[in-house]
C-alpha cells in the first residue's frame, strides 16, 4: 500500500468511531493530499459538527484579538459583560514600543462590564459614559474601538449612534465593531466584520484623522505591512527586512502599529499582506477604491524568504531587485549556519500541525529548511481559498484536516507518531500528556520572533529544544516495572 | 398558594379585566398579589387610584442594582387589601424587557413577597414574544393562564400564539390552561366563535364579559368597577368571572392550532372570506376601478 492509500485508511478508522450524521459531516472536512491536486480537497468555513471538541473561538475574538487589538495608541472596548474581555486581556502577546497606559494601551483592559440593568435598560448611555471617561483618563489614546459582547446584539443597542455622537462631539474616532460572537461559524468572521468597520468607519474619513510626519513625501517605494501582529516581535525583523531592500514601510497594521498608520495606508504603492486569511478583505478593497496592489509574502524560513523578497522586489524597479539579491546574499551565510547546526538534530523529524488562518501553510517550509518533515496540518477557521494555497506547500501523502476535533487530532497522532505537535494551548497539555514534544504555533510559545533569519535562528532552536529535549526520556512509566 | 396570569393581545383589556375580577376575588376573601409584567406598569393602577406606582426596575436603575431595592420600596397595598407590585422596564425601543421580567421575579421570590398570600396574578404585556415574556408561566410560577379574547381576528390569533407558549410550558413546568375570557368587542356571533376556538383549543370561555360603558367611567377614576359602581351589571359579570375562577377545575393542556385551521375558524364564522371570495372581491374592485 502507498502512503496515500495508508493514511485514507487512517482517516476512514478515525472516522469509523462517530455515529452516520457526523461521520458524513466530518468526512468532508478530512483528506489526503494525492500527487499533483490543485487543492487539499476538503470542505471549510462550515459550521463545527456539535457535541465535537473544535478549537475555533468566536467573532469577537477575531475582531478584538486579532485585527484591531494590536492597534496600540487605541483603546479597545469589550462592550458586555465582563469575562469575554477578561479571557481575552492579553492573549495574543502582540509587542509593541510604547509606555503602557500612557500613549499605548495594548496589555490593559477595557470593558464596560455590563451588569443586569444594562441588559435590561440597554448600555447605551453607559458606553457614551464610559467613552467620556477614557477621554479623561487617558488623553492621549488616539481611538476608541467598540467590540460588542453577544449579549449587546441581542438586546439590540445602537452602539453605532453612540460612536458617531461621541466621535463628532471630540473629533476623535469611535468605532463601533458588531462582532457579537454568536455570529458566524469561528473568529473568521470576526476578522472580515473588523475589516469592514476600517473600510466603513476609518478609510472614508482618513484624509480628516491622519497626521502626516512632518515633511512628508511620498515615495514609489512605500509600503505598508498588512496583517502581521508582531506576535513575540515577528513585524520587527520583518520591516527591518523590507527596509533592508529599499521599501519604506509607512504602515504596520496592525502589529506594534498606531491608528494614525491605519489611516496612512491609502498612501502606500503596495499592500505587503502576511495574514491573508485576516486581513484580504481590506486589502481587496485598497486595491478596488485606491488603485494600491497587495502582495502575499512569507518570512517564515530562509527559502520562502528568499523567494518572498523576489517576489516583492519584482514589483519594484531594479534598484529594489538589487539590493534585495544583496540582503539574500548576506544573510545566507547565517542562515546556513542555522541550518548546519540544526539541521542534524532534526533531520527526518516529522511534524503534525493545526493552527489558525495562515500558518498551518506558511511554517511548512521553514520546518523543511531544517530537514523537517509535515505529515498532518489544517486550520482551525481556513476558508477555500486558505486550502488552495496550501496544496502548493504540501507534499503528497500529508494529512489534512479542517476544523479538527479533538478526538481526530489526538487518533492522527497516535497513529502518525509524529516527533513535534504544533498546534495551541487547547492541544498543548493534552499531547504533553501523550509523551509528545509539542510547540505553541499561535504565541510561539512565550518565545519569538519567529519572521525574518533573525526569526529562523530562535524557530530552529525552540523546534530543537522541543524535539531533542531529554525530559520525555527521563519520565518512567509507572506501571511498566 | 394559587397563581395565575392574564395573557392576550396588546389592548384587549387584560389590565382591566383582571384589576376588575382581583377586586371581585378581594371581597370575596382572599388574599391577593398582582405582579404587573409590562414595562409601561399600568397593570395596578385602578388597584392605587395612582397613575402609575414606582417599578422594581426603575427603582433599581435609580439606586444601581436591583439588590439595593428593598420589597417595602415597591410593593403598595391598594383597594381591599391587595398587595401591587410593578416590574417595570426600559423605555421602548432599547434595552430587554423581557430580561427585565426575569429580574423583577427573581427578586420578588428571593425578597418574600410570596408569603401569605392566597393568589398572585400576573399582568402580562402582549403576545408571548420571548423567553423572559414566558417567565410568568414557567416552572414553580403561575400554573393557570387565563386569555382575555374577543371576537377580533388578531386578538384569537394573539390567542392561539399564547396557547403555544403555554402548550411548550405544561410538560416541563406543568403550567395548564384555565380558560379564554371574552372581552366583549360586539363584534359578530362572538360568544359562538370563541366558544368555537376555546373547544379548539381544549379549553373553556369560562366567562363573556359584555361591554358596558361603565368600565370605562371607573376607569377615569383609576378605580375597579366594583369600586366605583359596586351594584352595577358589570360589577356582577366580574363577581362572577371571579367565582369562576376561584372555582375553576377545568385546567387543561391546550392543543394550539394551525394558522389555516384558525382562519377556516374564522371563514366559518364569515369573519374572513374564503379564498374564492377574496378572489371575487379583488376582482370586483378591479371593476370598479376601471369603471371610474
Amino acid at each position: 500500500m502507498t502512503t496515500v492509500e495508508e493514511r485514507k485508511q487512517l482517516v476512514q478508522e478515525v472516522l469509523d468511531a462517530y455515529p452516520e450524521k457526523a461521520k458524513k459531516a466530518r468526512s468532508k472536512h478530512l483528506n489526503v493530499t494525492e500527487e499533483g491536486a490543485s487543492d487539499c480537497g476538503v470542505k471549510s468555513n462550515k459550521k463545527s459538527v456539535p457535541g465535537v471538541m473544535t478549537t475555533r473561538g468566536c467573532a469577537y475574538a477575531g475582531a478584538k484579538g486579532v485585527v484591531w487589538g494590536p492597534v496600540k495608541d487605541m483603546i479597545h472596548l469589550s462592550h458586555g459583560p465582563v469575562g469575554c474581555g477578561y479571557y481575552s486581556w492579553s492573549g495574543r502577546r502582540n509587542y509593541y514600543i510604547g509606555t503602557t497606559g500612557v500613549d499605548t494601551f495594548g496589555t490593559m483592559q477595557f470593558t464596560s462590564d455590563f451588569q443586569e440593568r444594562d441588559i435590561v435598560f440597554g448600555g447605551d448611555k453607559k458606553l457614551a459614559k464610559l467613552l467620556t471617561e477614557i477621554d479623561d483618563l487617558f488623553p492621549l489614546s488616539q481611538g476608541t474601538t467598540i467590540e460588542s459582547e453577544c449579549p449587546v446584539g441581542l438586546i439590540g443597542d445602537d452602539i453605532e449612534a453612540v460612536a458617531k455622537k461621541h466621535a463628532k462631539d471630540t473629533g476623535k474616532p469611535v468605532i463601533p465593531v458588531r462582532c457579537e460572537g454568536f455570529r458566524g461559524v469561528s473568529q473568521s468572521l470576526g476578522h472580515h466584520i473588523a475589516n469592514d468597520t476600517v473600510r466603513d468607519w476609518v478609510l472614508p474619513k482618513a484624509d480628516e484623522y491622519r497626521k502626516l510626519p512632518e515633511g512628508f513625501e511620498s515615495t514609489p517605494y512605500d509600503v505598508n505591512i498588512i496583517g502581521d501582529y508582531n506576535i513575540g516581535g515577528d513585524a520587527w525583523p520583518s520591516r527591518k527586512l523590507l527596509e533592508d531592500i529599499g521599501l519604506r514601510v509607512i504602515c504596520q497594521f496592525s502589529g506594534d502599529g498606531t491608528f494614525n498608520e491605519v489611516v496612512m495606508t491609502p498612501l502606500a504603492k503596495l499592500n505587503l499582506i502576511h495574514c491573508y486569511r485576516s486581513m484580504n478583505y481590506i486589502c481587496r478593497f485598497m486595491e478596488e477604491k485606491y488603485g494600491i496592489g497587495w502582495l502575499e509574502y512569507n518570512f517564515f524560513g530562509p527559502t520562502q524568504i528568499a523567494k518572498s523578497l523576489r517576489k516583492i522586489a519584482a514589483a519594484f524597479d531594479e534598484t529594489i531587485q538589487e539590493k534585495a539579491e544583496q540582503v539574500i546574499a548576506e544573510h545566507e551565510k547565517r542562515a546556513k549556519a542555522i541550518v548546519a547546526k540544526y539541521r542534524p538534530r532534526l533531520e527526518g523529524k516529522t511534524v503534525m500541525m493545526m493552527v489558525g488562518g495562515l500558518r498551518p501553510r506558511h511554517v511548512v517550509p521553514a520546518f523543511e529548511d531544517l530537514g523537517m518533515e509535515v505529515i498532518g496540518t489544517g486550520y482551525e477557521f481556513g476558508h477555500g481559498d486558505d486550502y488552495k494555497r496550501t496544496a502548493d506547500y504540501v507534499k503528497e501523502g500529508t494529512v489534512i484536516y479542517d476544523d479538527v476535533s479533538g478526538f481526530e487530532f489526538e487518533e492522527f497522532a497516535k497513529k502518525l507518531k509524529p516527533d513535534l505537535i504544533a498546534a495551541g494551548i487547547k492541544e498543548k497539555y493534552v499531547f504533553q500528556k501523550m509523551a509528545l514534544p509539542f510547540r505553541q504555533m499561535h504565541s510561539w510559545d512565550y518565545s519569538g520572533p519567529y519572521h525574518g533569519y533573525e526569526g529562523f535562528e530562535v524557530f530552529a532552536r525552540d523546534m530543537d529544544l522541543a524535539v531533542n529535549s531529554p525530559a520525555w526520556g527521563l519520565i518512567e512509566t509507572p506501571w511498566a516495572s | 398558594m394559587r397563581q395565575i396570569a392574564f395573557y392576550g393581545k396588546g389592548g384587549i383589556g387584560k389590565s382591566t379585566t383582571s384589576q376588575n375580577t382581583l377586586a371581585a376575588m378581594a371581597e370575596q376573601g382572599q388574599r391577593i398579589m398582582i405582579v404587573g409584567c409590562d414595562p409601561k406598569a399600568d397593570s395596578t393602577r385602578l388597584m392605587l387610584h395612582s397613575k402609575a406606582q414606582t417599578s422594581v426596575l426603575q427603582l433599581a436603575a435609580e439606586l444601581g442594582a436591583v439588590e439595593d431595592v428593598e420589597l417595602d420600596q415597591v410593593l403598595q397595598v391598594g383597594y381591599r387589601g391587595v398587595k401591587c407590585v410593578e416590574s417595570g422596564g426600559p423605555e421602548p425601543g432599547v434595552g430587554c424587557a423581557g430580561r427585565g421580567i426575569i429580574t423583577a421575579i427573581n427578586f420578588l421570590e428571593e425578597e418574600g413577597a410570596y408569603e401569605d398570600l392566597d393568589i398572585v396574578s400576573y399582568d402580562v404585556l402582549g403576545d408571548v414574544v420571548c423567553g423572559g415574556f414566558a417567565m410568568p408561566i414557567r416552572e414553580g410560577k403561575a400554573q393557570e393562564i387565563y386569555i382575555v379574547v374577543s371576537g377580533e381576528m388578531m386578538a384569537m390569533y394573539a390567542a392561539n400564539n399564547i396557547a403555544r407558549g403555554v402548550l411548550k410550558y405544561a410538560h416541563s413546568g406543568g403550567v395548564r390552561l384555565g380558560g379564554l375570557i371574552c372581552n366583549s368587542r360586539n363584534t359578530d356571533r362572538e360568544v359562538e366563535l370563541i366558544e368555537a376556538l376555546a373547544e379548539k383549543l381544549n379549553t373553556q370561555m369560562i366567562h363573556f364579559v359584555p361591554r358596558d360603558n361603565v368600565v370605562q367611567h371607573a376607569e377615569l377614576r383609576r378605580m375597579t368597577v366594583n369600586e366605583y359602581a359596586p351594584e352595577s351589571q358589570q360589577a356582577k359579570e366580574y363577581s362572577a368571572l371571579a367565582e369562576k375562577i376561584t372555582n375553576n377545575t377545568n385546567l387543561t393542556i391546550p392543543t394550539p392550532i394551525t394558522m389555516d385551521e384558525l382562519e377556516e375558524l374564522l371563514i366559518q364564522f364569515g369573519i374572513l372570506d374564503s379564498d374564492d371570495k377574496y378572489q371575487e372581491a379583488l376582482a370586483a374592485d378591479g371593476k370598479a376601478v376601471a369603471t371610474v
